[in-house]
């Protein structure tokens, strides 16, 4: 693979990344507060009580500005599927398009309907009907994630389908099996919880400021009940589905559980280390970052902190004594805990390729019993099939980036646990009727809107950093998965894409505010 | 029934805020940006546009998840 394809694979990662996390910036508000509005309104239908309306028009109103600037932005990640990710399009076949396509159809006639009655729907269809559409909005718009989560969920955890090597692509064994999927339903449900506490973060820290300037007082209170109930609930669920993530990283992707920790040779009881930083190398704290990102000396990064004894073992496997692979133990393999080297994985994809194309020569030829033979061979290892495409002299290239990998996890946990922490001290203060004199709680809560938005953001990193090389798990690294086309188209569209998606986000910013100005009475 | 789902969409759309009309705006430009700009000359699908048949396709991956194998 030569140089000028590697700047082709690097820039369109960093495309991928760049669009995935602007997109991100508008999805999670549209999942959470899309629930918080079917909530109000609820308990304005129940009461009759006329603030209740009045709060559900002030939220569906900034409900409105994040859905319209949002809208659509998903589908830029499908045109780079087409130009970029040629290679990786075709293999996965009709795995991705059965999920996408039910995406595109539900998002356009359940929120295209339902979002129109929210919004336009006031005075012309009774009560009932109207809390109906919000409610059928909310459970669109999360629906719609299930099946971008599933696909995202089938990448990281590839089954319920068979590779047809006369096509070279996937195919579809069982639609049960892709949906149901362990990796995509922990995932799904981790992803929405973690959004509906970003979601309430945002009314919290909007009512906070309210607050503080001594405006609109009582629908900024009642919006915080509503919003730290929700948000209490939400980062438990968040939690609670984080620690059955761990489970299933530790059982199907161990190197990105390894990298997260930045565990380097594994053990029986290993410790969870709760904060730490890692070795500054050669070169300082910026070339050692540098480095990371380009997965360079990923062997020795080394981190040291606070630990807690047992916890990664128990975090993993829910076992004490469990044993869990370190990187080094996952490279060069670990005969006492029976883990192949990754010199083996690679010898073994090896056999698969060669297989493969000799399956096909063979078909060709009409030789039906040496192309039989092939594909036993090939079928065989088409488990490690993306090994194949590593030097098992440098089987270091399938670490992914430690520190970045390390220092996302942990502060999503952190920030996560601060969440937790700041939902029930809300919810307190407003049990003893002391929020509006805790200035400092008001403040931190104004605060923990775009700290939300950070550890949001850095749950991806995690999960998309952590799985490098992979684009399938085990069975495509990006290099193949990547077109062979000229970097410079791809290098002006990442350009063009960061002038388009920050205009539209200065946009969002600016009329979200000015929104937020005028106000529950405008 | 056709004419009360258009008349509550048309009335809708005319009854929009100031607010609402400038987001129908950038909602339209995105659009336009997106598939009118982005899409037509910066993001052809590549198996679609340049091969003909599944066959071609098959063979054009084929070179790029064997290299060296063909």
């Amino acid at each position: 693979m030569n140089a000028t394809h590697w700047a082709t694979v690097d820039w369109s990662r960093a495309q991928f990344a760049l669009t995935a996390l602007y997109h991100w910036i508008f999805v999670p508000l549209t999942l959470g507060l899309s629930f918080i509005l079917a909530i109000m309104e609820t308990i304005y239908y129940k009461t009759g009580d006329e603030k209740w309306l009045r709060i559900e028009k002030f939220w569906m109103k900034l409900f409105g500005i994040n859905f319209a600037i949002g809208v659509a932005t998903g589908i830029i990640l499908e045109f780079e599927f087409g130009t970029n990710w040629s290679n990786y399009s075709w293999f996965v076949g009709d795995i991705f398009g059965a999920p996408l396509a039910i995406e595109g159809i539900m998002a356009f006639f359940l929120e295209s309907t339902f979002v129109a009655i929210m919004f336009f729907g006031w005075n012309k269809v009774s009560r009932k009907v109207h809390l109906w559409a919000t409610w059928l909005t909310a459970i669109g718009t999360n629906l719609s994630a299930l099946w971008i989560l599933v696909a995202n969920g089938w990448m990281q955890n590839p089954v319920g389908m068979h590779f047809n090597p006369d096509t070279m692509r996937n195919e579809m064994l069982s639609f049960a099996n892709v949906l149901f999927n362990p990796v995509s339903v922990n995932k799904f449900v981790h992803t929405v919880f973690s959004a509906y506490t970003f979601s309430a973060l945002f009314v919290v820290a909007v009512s906070a400021w309210y607050l503080l300037k001594k405006r609109h007082r009582e629908q900024a209170k009642y919006s915080i009940l509503v919003a730290s109930a929700f948000g209490l609930l939400s980062i438990i669920g968040t939690i609670v589905t984080g620690d059955g993530s761990a489970k299933q990283v530790a059982r199907y992707q161990p190197m990105k559980l390894a990298a997260m920790e930045g565990l380097q040779r594994g053990s029986r009881g290993a410790p969870l280390i709760a904060i730490g930083t890692p070795n500054v190398r050669k070169g300082g704290l910026l070339k050692s970052m540098a480095d990371d990102l380009k997965g360079k000396d990923q062997l020795d990064v080394h981190i040291k902190g606070f630990e807690i004894p047992y916890g990664l073992s128990i975090l993993a496997f829910n076992d004490p004594h469990a044993f869990v692979p370190g990187v080094k133990d996952l490279v060069y393999g670990n005969d006492k805990e029976g883990i192949p080297s990754y010199k083996e994985r690679i010898r073994s994809g090896k056999i698969a390729i060669n297989a493969l194309a000799a399956y096909k020569k063979a078909k060709k030829a009409g030789n039906n019993d040496e192309a039989a033979k092939q594909l036993e061979l090939f079928k065989a290892h088409f488990k490690d099939f993306g090994y194949g495409y590593f030097d098992e002299n440098h089987p270091e290239a399938l670490v992914p980036p430690v520190t970045i990998s390390f220092f996302s996890f942990h502060t999503m946990v952190i920030l996560g646990t601060w969440f937790l922490i700041l939902f029930v001290w809300l919810y307190y203060a407003l049990f003893k009727r002391k929020l509006e004199t805790n200035k400092t709680l008001l403040r931190l809560a104004v605060i923990s809107f775009p700290l939300g938005f950070i550890a949001q953001e850095l749950g991806w990193v995690v999960a998309e950093a952590g799985r490098q090389p992979w684009v399938i798990q085990d069975l495509m690294p990006a290099q193949v998965a990547v077109s062979h086309i000229e970097s410079s188209g791809v290098i002006i569209t990442f350009f063009l894409f960061f002038v388009v998606f920050t205009a539209l986000l200065i946009a969002e910013i600016k009329i979200m505010t000015g929104a937020i100005r005028k106000g529950f009475d405008h | 029934m056709l004419r009360k789902i258009w008349n509550f969409y048309y009335e809708g759309f005319r009854n929009l805020s100031a607010d609402g009309r400038k987001l129908w705006f950038i909602i339209l430009i995105k659009l336009f940006i997106m598939f009118a700009v982005l899409k037509v000359f910066f993001f052809p699908d590549i198996l679609k546009e340049k091969f003909h048949s599944d066959r071609e396709r098959i063979q054009y991956v084929e070179q790029n998840l064997l290299p060296g194998n063909q």
